[in-house]
């Protein structure tokens, strides 16, 4: 028998029936990421107790998606202030000329690849880049900064603000200030 | 029991779960599903409101109906249920609790009938008998859904006044389907009765979109809708809630509303125009998140109970019978032995016997924790 796949449905009907069934996969899919988002280290047998999918479907969907990259990886949100460990993260503002021979994407690439480097990401306003950089001391993110960034071609200027506290990371507050008031018995 | 108190009211019997907060009082690590509002705080946008209003000086009292542009949200949020309604026929009330009693309280006359579905949220029946009601229950056990020949019957019997609902259920989770809702509105029409609907879950309805039975045919001239922010909206503490009634109905509400009560407070007020405004995608997200827990929930308590599939708000209502103990002993040892708190089930009616509600309003990895302590507490018992 020929696996059920939306290729094979070939009546407008079926058709029809497959773009419902599309539609529920997808529904499926993204149910499974916002769980995963959520809690990478929460198991399948959990997730499917949470949605009521069956375990092979979601082991289907997130072998799919770590094989096509949607899945990027599974890490853990560190508050590194809190084990002591002294990380200087600095947000640093990059303003660029392009030329023919390098685009935005070019630039981009080649500030990305350094392993100091936390996140690029292309911006709106006067400056182009905001390239996050993380480093042991002051010095170190200075000197990379004027090393390595500053002395690329198309790079015309840049712009260092140092990170002097963080409240908030990817959703995440850093502070808890509040509490379950909740009595225990509420009929 | 002091004579200095009116009798009415020393015939009340206090709330039986009150003894479980004694059983708790200084134990840590008890986890607690018996609580009944929601674990998400207020959303910020929300709270943000009701700060800036407070440092704008908003600390007067409103119309004694509540601020007009809430009225007029609150009317234009249940038009989007099919309610032709509009904000002469809303009063903001200070939570659910209140439109429960001036509801009852304007309607009723001393001897007439209020018929009570249960189990049922506690404050219906002391509040109908204060009002001078006569209460009948009719028990929704075992399936918790409204059966159409008993009430009918009860109907038949009792000729009640009014009749209250509460869909999503609490305790059960329970909510009724379209058919179910007409079935009530014909009897109600056949026997002219009043529904007092109390529909503080609606937001909090898991498969379809909640229905309002105001909106069925023939039911906004008999029906007083109940509904509020504190589940939705975690604004539980701020009580602030309103009531959609008949012209004739609203107008007396308001006569009660205004002396025992005057105005809900203006800062709730003024934070739930925000919540009915700009608080939908936060609302999607609260949703999804209960319906993770309470699949997650629901799955693992089926190993060990009976349980009917919730439909909305957030409880459970598992049967306990099959360890052969009452609702209060196995409350009673399961927060002593095990220190998990849930409510017994007969707080809300007799026929909640033999069963307990648990809310799973609490993230998963408490409810993980809280379920393996009720597992061995099983094994314990059998």
């Amino acid at each position: 028998m020929k696996e059920k796949t939306f290729e094979n449905l070939k009546s407008a009907d079926d058709k029809y029936r497959g773009y419902e069934f599309r539609a529920m996969e997808d529904k499926k899919v993204i149910e499974v990421l916002k769980i995963l988002e959520d809690n990478a280290r929460i198991t399948v047998e959990e997730i499917s107790e949470m949605t009521g999918y069956s375990k092979e479907e979601i082991k289907k969907i997130i072998r799919s998606k770590e094989e096509d990259g949607t899945i990027l990886k599974y890490k853990a949100l560190i508050d590194w202030e809190k084990v002591g460990e002294e990380m200087v993260y600095a947000i640093i503002d990059v303003r660029v000329t392009l030329t023919r021979e390098k685009g935005y994407d070019d630039i981009a690439k080649r500030i990305a690849k350094y392993p100091e480097v936390h996140a690029v990401r292309l911006i709106s306003g006067d400056y182009d880049f905001q390239v996050v950089v993380k480093g042991k001391s002051l010095k170190d993110v200075a000197f990379f900064v004027a090393e390595k960034i500053s002395t690329i071609p198309e790079v015309r200027d840049t712009f260092t603000h140092f990170v002097l506290r963080t409240y908030k990371e990817e959703g995440v507050l850093l502070f808890r200030d509040e509490e379950d008031r909740r009595l225990a018995f509420v009929p | 029991m002091s004579r200095r108190i009116s009798e009415r009211v020393n015939s009340i019997r206090p709330s039986g779960i009150r003894r479980f907060f004694d059983l708790i009082t200084g134990r840590r690590d008890v986890i607690s599903l018996g609580v009944g509002e929601p674990d998400f705080q207020v959303p910020w946008r929300i709270r943000d409101e009701m700060i800036y209003s407070l440092e704008r000086g908003y600390t007067s009292y409103t119309s004694n109906k509540g601020l007009k542009e809430l009225r007029e949200a609150i009317a234009e949020y249940y038009r989007k249920f099919g309610v032709d309604t509009s904000s002469e026929n809303v009063i903001v009330t200070t939570g659910v609790s209140e439109g429960i009693d001036i509801a009852l309280r304007s309607i009723l006359n001393t001897g007439d009938t209020v018929l009570i579905p249960e189990p049922a949220y506690v404050s219906y029946k002391p509040l109908a008998f204060l009002a001078g009601g006569e209460v009948v229950t009719v028990s929704t056990a075992p399936d918790f859904r409204l059966n159409y020949d008993r009430l009918i019957r009860y109907a038949r019997e009792f000729c009640p006044k009014v009749i209250v609902i509460n869909y999503p259920n609490n305790p059960t989770g329970i909510t009724y389907s379209k058919k179910e809702l007409e079935e009530i509105a014909d009897i109600a029409v056949e026997f002219d009765m009043i529904v007092i609907s109390d529909e503080i879950y609606a937001e909090l309805t898991y498969s379809g979109r909640h229905i309002s039975i105001a909106s069925l045919n023939g039911m906004e001239d008999r029906t007083i809708v109940l509904n509020g922010f504190s589940k939705a909206f975690a604004m539980t503490g701020l009580r602030i809630g309103y009531a959609i009634a008949p012209d004739d109905i609203i107008e007396a509400m308001l006569k009660i509303h205004q002396y025992c009560m005057l105005c809900a407070p203006i800062v709730s007020q003024i934070g739930a125009i925000e919540a009915l405004k700009n608080c939908e995608e936060e609302l999607e997200r609260i949703r999804a998140v209960y319906i993770r827990r309470r699949n997650f929930f629901v799955k693992r308590l089926r190993k060990m109970f009976e349980v009917i599939m919730p439909e909305g708000a957030f409880y459970a209502f598992p049967s306990i019978r099959n360890t052969g103990l009452s609702s209060e002993d196995f409350a009673e040892r399961l927060l002593i032995e095990k220190r998990v708190a849930v409510i017994p089930g007969n707080a809300f009616g007799d026929c909640g016997e033999g069963y307990v509600r648990c809310s799973y309003a609490l993230d998963i990895e408490r409810l993980k924790e809280a379920l393996d302590r009720i597992e061995d507490f099983v094994k314990s018992v059998q």
